[in-house]
């Protein structure tokens, strides 16, 4: 039986657009921007001033907290200002910009080259800690935190995101097919913190070429194996990982590590093999610029803190006039207003759709045809939810089990009503984490 | 038939019943909850409402607070100075004379004409809603009313309207219960005294090179209205102007003075 969980959908993917482009390195002309806050947690402190010269791979901010990460720069450069700046979640953030010398001159990295049976784990967090690493899918939690569970011993199961189960994004499966070994190499790293833990690397299939790869890659090892799930979006939601490759269940009150699994993306565990073998911190990453409004939709090797408006050039420039932009995948991408946003370590990719892609319409009353019911993946029911929402009953919310919802946007993917299920029960999730704050 | 049994069972059942009667009138008598009679006749005063805008779980318990004395006769601000009159007879406290009415007041002038928008919005009509998308919200000023209405809905006197894509709240059918500064996700209204001599439009924070931006009602922080105040009732910080309304005594010196004219 195919790995999978229950409900889901299958939307058009996109994918063709760009899977079959190899990854292309762009380097940046114009300024970069470095938002202080590119992970969840506290915000980095500058360690360096207005005009202060930097080269690439400098510590320019350093975490501000536990769960926390340091920025480095990426070019060198002098330190243009530290402002507040846009960035592609909409809101501004204090940021450091950098006047992009064009030399790109970096520091010299120190690698590490023990083998892994003999790195002390300390070391390997240490790396992992300095690099600044993130989780590079888009939520951006700290890889060292994660790394660093309160009861270590639980952890039995490492499994690598390779679902990609966003539609157009290609970043990660490119970086399976060209730097397969780097992303085994990271695995192996990440599993050395915890020795009775097993790797699992999921992928999607339908990318059969990086299944076929990664399980030659891995013949003979019998602690990472190499999972081929059922393709259907969000196979790659935490939760619906988890449950399709081990067959526990977590709810929202939970994390990962309380059903013995730590969920990494693709692309962090290459930044892990980066950081301890070649010592090089968290300031590449690809970003797949695709869309039908695109000219030469592409995956580019990028320098994070370059601006969207410069990505999309590099792609070849508009075709039409784009009716929406997304940062991010079609599903629970962020649609933005404005260009000229920095790319940073989250972003997986700028998708660019035309009038066509984006019909929109008029919302109707609910029919009670309970297909976002059947969809939901995280087993509750969207249209009650919705109704309860607009009507402001947050107790009759949270009695609903609310709280449970992954924003995955299934819902109003099959709504035949066209209702702003996802959206309104988003909002008020929001509303009510932020209550719980105060 | 047999009708003595018949009759047997009526006694029975009457016997219980009166005996029944006797033992409740007589626990009624002896269990009886105090209530003070003044808090009747106070309860029946207020408004009933139960807007909980006096900041006592609705009109039982302000009628309560009240008859024990610890709440002023004019703690309802609904009611008003009729109200305050009447419950301060009853109380026989004299004076009856209600606190200062604070009314809802919208901090933001940016209608459709005034403010620019960054981008079209396209989901549900709600401002708590609206406030999770870029920018939080179409509106260019993050400080802006967003104008979908979500106070509109919470306002229980039919006080409030969207006119022009921003809210306004009509002063004399507001009760001042509070509903509507707890819904707007901006907290743009504010509660200001009915007879405020000088109103600031405005609540962004922002540099006055910002707010020029993408508002031509939008408070630039110049400190015109400040300077020119006699009672120097006005204060600019964090780039915006607040006027103090006790001391305000309403010339309208300020008003004349504001280049964006948003002062009313």
């Amino acid at each position: 039986m195919k790995r999978t969980f229950k409900g889901g959908i299958h939307p058009y993917e996109g994918k063709e657009l760009t899977e079959n482009k190899p990854v292309t390195e762009y380097l940046p002309k114009g300024d970069l921007v470095f938002p202080l806050s590119q992970h969840i947690g506290a915000p980095a402190k500058p360690v360096v001033k207005k005009g202060d010269p930097v080269l690439a791979g400098q510590l320019i901010a350093e975490a501000g907290g536990f769960v926390s990460a340091n920025i480095h720069s990426s070019v060198s450069g002098t330190v243009k200002a530290i402002e507040p700046r846009l960035t592609s979640a909409g809101n501004k953030v204090n940021s450091i910009v950098i006047e992009n010398d064009g030399e790109f001159k970096s520091v010299e990295y120190k690698g590490n080259d023990t083998p892994v049976s003999e790195l002390d784990k300390g070391v390997i967090l240490d790396a992992i800690k300095q690099a600044g690493i993130v989780g590079m899918g888009g939520a951006g939690f700290p890889t060292h935190v994660k790394l660093s569970p309160k009861e270590p011993e639980k952890i039995d199961t490492i499994i690598v995101n390779a679902s990609e189960c966003e539609p157009y994004l290609t970043s990660d499966y490119r970086r399976l097919i060209e730097q397969g070994d780097g992303v085994i190499e990271g695995l192996r790293l990440a599993l050395a913190i915890f020795p009775g833990a097993k790797g699992i690397i999921a992928v999607e299939d339908n990318k059969p070429e990086a299944i076929r790869l990664l399980t030659e890659k891995l013949a003979g090892d019998d602690k990472i194996a190499v999972h081929s799930m059922k393709t259907k979006y969000p196979e790659g939601a935490e939760r619906q990982l988890i449950y399709a490759n081990t067959g526990r269940y977590i709810n929202s009150k939970m994390l990962p590590a309380d059903a013995g699994c730590i969920v990494h993306n693709v692309d962090t565990v290459f930044a892990i093999c980066e950081a301890v073998r070649k010592g090089k911190p968290l300031i590449e990453r690809i970003v797949t610029v695709t869309g039908d409004a695109i000219n030469n939709p592409g995956n580019f090797r990028i320098l994070v803190g370059t601006s969207y408006q410069e990505l999309i050039e590099a792609a070849g420039g508009f075709k039409t006039t784009p009716e929406k932009i997304i940062s991010g995948g079609p599903m629970m991408g962020k649609a933005i207003y404005t260009t000229e946003l920095p790319a940073t370590k989250g972003s997986s990719a700028i998708l660019c759709l035309t009038k066509d892609e984006v019909q929109e319409y008029e919302p109707s009353a609910c029919i009670r045809c309970g297909r976002c019911i059947s969809v939901c993946p995280g087993r509750v029911r969207p249209e009650l939810l919705c109704n309860l929402a607009e009507r402001g009953d947050i107790e009759g919310f949270l009695a609903h089990e609310g709280m449970e919802c992954c924003e995955c946007g299934c819902c109003s993917y099959v709504c035949p009503a066209k209702r702003h299920l996802t959206q309104t029960i988003a909002g008020t999730r929001k509303l009510v984490l932020a209550n719980k704050k105060k | 038939m047999d009708l003595q049994a018949i009759l047997l069972a009526a006694a029975i059942v009457g016997a219980v019943g009166l005996f029944a009667g006797v033992l409740l009138s007589l626990a009624s008598e002896k269990f009886k909850v105090k209530v003070n009679e003044k808090e009747i006749e106070v309860r029946a005063a207020l408004p009933g409402n139960n807007c909980g805008a006096c900041g006592y779980p609705g009109c039982d318990g302000l009628a309560a607070a009240i008859a024990k004395g610890e709440a002023p006769t004019g703690a309802c601000p609904v009611g008003g100075d009729p109200v305050a009159k009447k419950i301060g007879e009853i109380m026989g406290s004299g004076d009856g004379e209600s606190a200062v009415r604070l009314v809802a007041h919208v901090m933001c002038k940016g209608d459709c004409e005034k403010a620019k928008e960054a981008y079209e919005y396209v989901g549900p009509q709600d401002c708590r809603i609206a406030t999770n998308t870029p920018g939080s919200g179409p509106k260019g000023c993050s400080k802006g009313c967003l104008g979908f209405g979500s106070c509109v809905k919470a306002c229980q006197f039919s006080a409030i309207r969207i006119e022009n894509g921003i809210a306004v709240i009509d002063p004399k059918k507001c009760k001042s219960c509070k509903q509507c500064t707890a819904v707007c996700p901006r907290h743009l209204i504010e509660m200001i005294p009915e007879n405020a001599g000088a109103v600031v439009n405005c609540s962004s924070n922002d540099f006055g090179k910002d707010v020029k931006a993408v508002c031509e009602a939008g408070c630039i922080g110049c400190g015109l209205c400040a300077k020119n105040c006699p009672q120097e009732a006005i204060t600019v910080e964090n780039h915006l102007a607040k006027v103090d309304y006790e001391k305000c005594v309403g010339c309208g010196a300020c008003k004349a003075k504001c280049p964006v004219k948003i002062i009313e």
